[in-house]
């Protein structure tokens, strides 16, 4: 007989029954997949990036197919906070899942208010800041290349938050560890690695780029073993637990996260492949350690050998 | 909204290039209706990570059928998908077309090549049928018209060649029929194919004071509205804002759909 492994992890103060979410900006506000997903079943719900303000965003095309993965340009488009907060905090009134708000902001005063204004509401359980957004102009991916400005955002953010704090880092950046350090220091409970990666996509019969923005990010399959070293480079150097994500399909994608350090993970473009993944992945997961005897997902936690 | 394995019970050349492919999914099928569409995972495909959405040609309890051509990776792919085997689909997605109202007398078709395969449904479903404007390149784009005459529609066919029915374009024989009818108001329009022939069929429902529900397309990505690749701009009283083709489409009044020039 084998025993259920334990699933359970701990974000700061968020308990999670079991180490998988879903990433910001692919699982929409939470109602878009209710119908295909039971939510109940993942570790925490994320939502899509959210800022003091509607925003609109980018014009179109806004994604692009590649091999093994897609480029994205949303531009960050959201109803803002108290938007969020009519519109779609209600529906979670209805759900036991943890909610992790992904906030991102054009300044860092930005930053500091829409912490401070969902600091206030009880059912979010986490906020995700995403200081690595490549397809805005202002902010964005500048507080998360630029280790100065990193540490004033995630200052102002911390000051105004008593939530579980989460920053999600850039992948492209000489040393992932100098920012993964930076948030420890400056008391997130965890960061998310990684964004997805700058990239483009020219046509070139109209030689025109494939997105109005004219860059993207790349997301998907693709960018997996990207994402395994950073994980693997940064947990080697801080305490607080890494959420893992890019180019998780499969219990075993998720799984080799795990081993590289992270403590738990989300899925992503996956869930526009198949909307089933996310769930395939808690229950893969489980499956894959009772049938080794590992007693939890914390024994196998960064057990990547030397 | 549902997510389905299905099985493949028919797959042929349906006419020219065009390809019939019918699915047996006694779960999505009874729940499609006219304007929806369906998003399927193309088998073979291992490298694509995006799933690629269809109009629903026919559907019934049992299940339903795509009309399609091989057009880029995705649907090349599609084509070698033989009887028996599985396709995952997710459907029926999006916010198709509303009955009639009250005082429509005369429902108007408008298709350009297969997009009057959208239209079918519809066209079965509507209470009283009416005249249907189908255009196409070449004969070999003009597809289902005995289909539509058995419904009980008038069709009427416009080729870019002259090779079927008039010769000229689809919206130039829409309007000659416009000019003749005496109560504008009993008249609503129905309409998917290529962008500007929409824009061009907005255009004469705004000028005519008519009702025109245009189904719009736009490449998307998640096909049910959580990722926001496929907006399309609407008109607020303050301006315009972006509604999901997906979800709050695909299937517009010609007011709402603010056209970028
Ligand atoms: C369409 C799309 C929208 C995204 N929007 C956001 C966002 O609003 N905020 C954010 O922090 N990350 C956003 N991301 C990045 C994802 O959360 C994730 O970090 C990245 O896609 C890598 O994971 P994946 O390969 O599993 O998709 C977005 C990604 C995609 C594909
Ligand atoms: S395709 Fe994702 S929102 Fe419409």
């Amino acid at each position: 007989m084998n025993e259920k492994p334990d699933m359970r992890i701990k974000i700061g103060s968020l308990e999670m029954k079991n180490p998988v979410t879903v990433a910001s900006g692919t699982f929409g506000y939470g109602p878009e997949y209710a119908d295909l997903v039971d939510l109940d079943r993942l570790g925490a719900i994320t939502v899509k990036g959210i800022c003091t303000e509607p925003h609109v965003g980018n014009s179109t095309p806004r994604t692009f197919e590649t091999s093994g993965g897609m480029l994205n340009a949303i531009g960050l488009p959201g109803p803002g906070a108290q938007g969020f907060i009519k519109k779609y905090l209600p529906f979670f009134e209805n759900y036991r899942v943890p909610l992790i708000v992904n906030i991102w902001g054009k300044t860092v005063e930005d930053y500091s208010r829409v912490a401070e204004i969902f600091n206030d509401q009880a059912r979010i359980s986490a906020l995700e800041v995403n200081v690595s957004c490549p397809n805005v102009k202002e902010g964005g991916a500048l507080y998360g290349t630029d280790v100065n400005l990193f540490r004033t955002v995630v200052d102002a953010v911390r000051i105004k938050t008593q939530k579980p704090l989460i920053i999600k880092l850039a992948p492209n950046v000489a040393d992932i560890k100098v920012f993964a350090r930076a948030a420890e220091e400056c008391g997130a409970d965890a960061v998310s690695i990684m964004n997805s990666y700058p990239a483009m996509a020219i046509d070139i019969e109209t030689r025109k780029t494939q997105l109005a923005n004219r860059t993207g990010g790349l997301s998907g399959p693709a960018i997996k073993p990207i994402a395994i070293k950073l994980v693997w480079e940064a947990a080697k150097v801080i305490k607080i637990p890494i959420i893992g994500m890019g180019g998780i399909y499969s219990p075993e994608d998720a799984l080799e996260f795990i081993i590289a350090g992270a403590s738990a993970v989300a899925v992503g473009t996956a869930s526009f492949t198949d909307p089933s993944t996310v769930v395939r992945v808690i229950e893969g997961m489980e499956k894959w350690m009772a049938a080794r005897k590992i007693s939890s997902v914390a024994e196998l936690k960064g057990t990547v050998q030397a | 909204m549902t997510q389905e394995t299905t099985t493949v019970i028919e797959h042929r050349l349906f006419q020219g290039d065009y390809r019939l492919l019918k699915l047996s999914a006694p779960a999505v099928g009874p729940l499609v209706q006219p304007g929806q569409f369906v998003h399927l995972r193309v088998p073979r495909l291992a490298d694509a990570v995006l799933r690629r959405p269809f109009s629903v040609f026919k559907a019934d309890a049992a299940g339903l059928s795509i009309l399609y051509k091989s057009v880029g990776k995705g649907t090349a792919a599609l084509t070698t998908v033989t009887e028996g085997e599985e396709i995952n689909l997710i459907g029926p997605l999006g916010t198709g077309f509303p009955m009639i109202g009250k005082n429509t007398k005369t429902p108007v078709l408008v298709a350009g090549g297969y997009g009057n395969a959208a239209l079918y449904l519809q066209a079965a479903k509507l209470p009283v049928k009416g005249i249907a404007f189908f255009g196409g390149r070449s004969a070999i784009d003009i597809l289902c018209v005995d289909e539509f005459k058995t419904l009980g529609w008038d069709v009427r066919v416009t080729t870019d060649d002259g090779s079927l029915g008039q010769k000229g374009f689809v919206t130039a024989a829409l309007d000659l029929w416009l000019a003749e009818q005496k109560n504008l108001q009993a008249l609503e329009l129905f309409a998917c194919g290529p962008n500007a022939m929409l824009k061009a069929v907005g255009d004469r429902a705004i000028q005519n004071s008519l009702t025109a529900w245009l189904s719009m397309d736009r490449n998307m990505a998640c096909g049910v509205g959580a990722c926001l690749t496929c907006v399309i701009k609407r008109k607020t009283a303050a301006g315009w804002e972006w509604a999901r083709c997906c979800k709050d489409g695909p299937v517009f009044e010609a007011r709402e759909i603010l056209w970028d020039e």
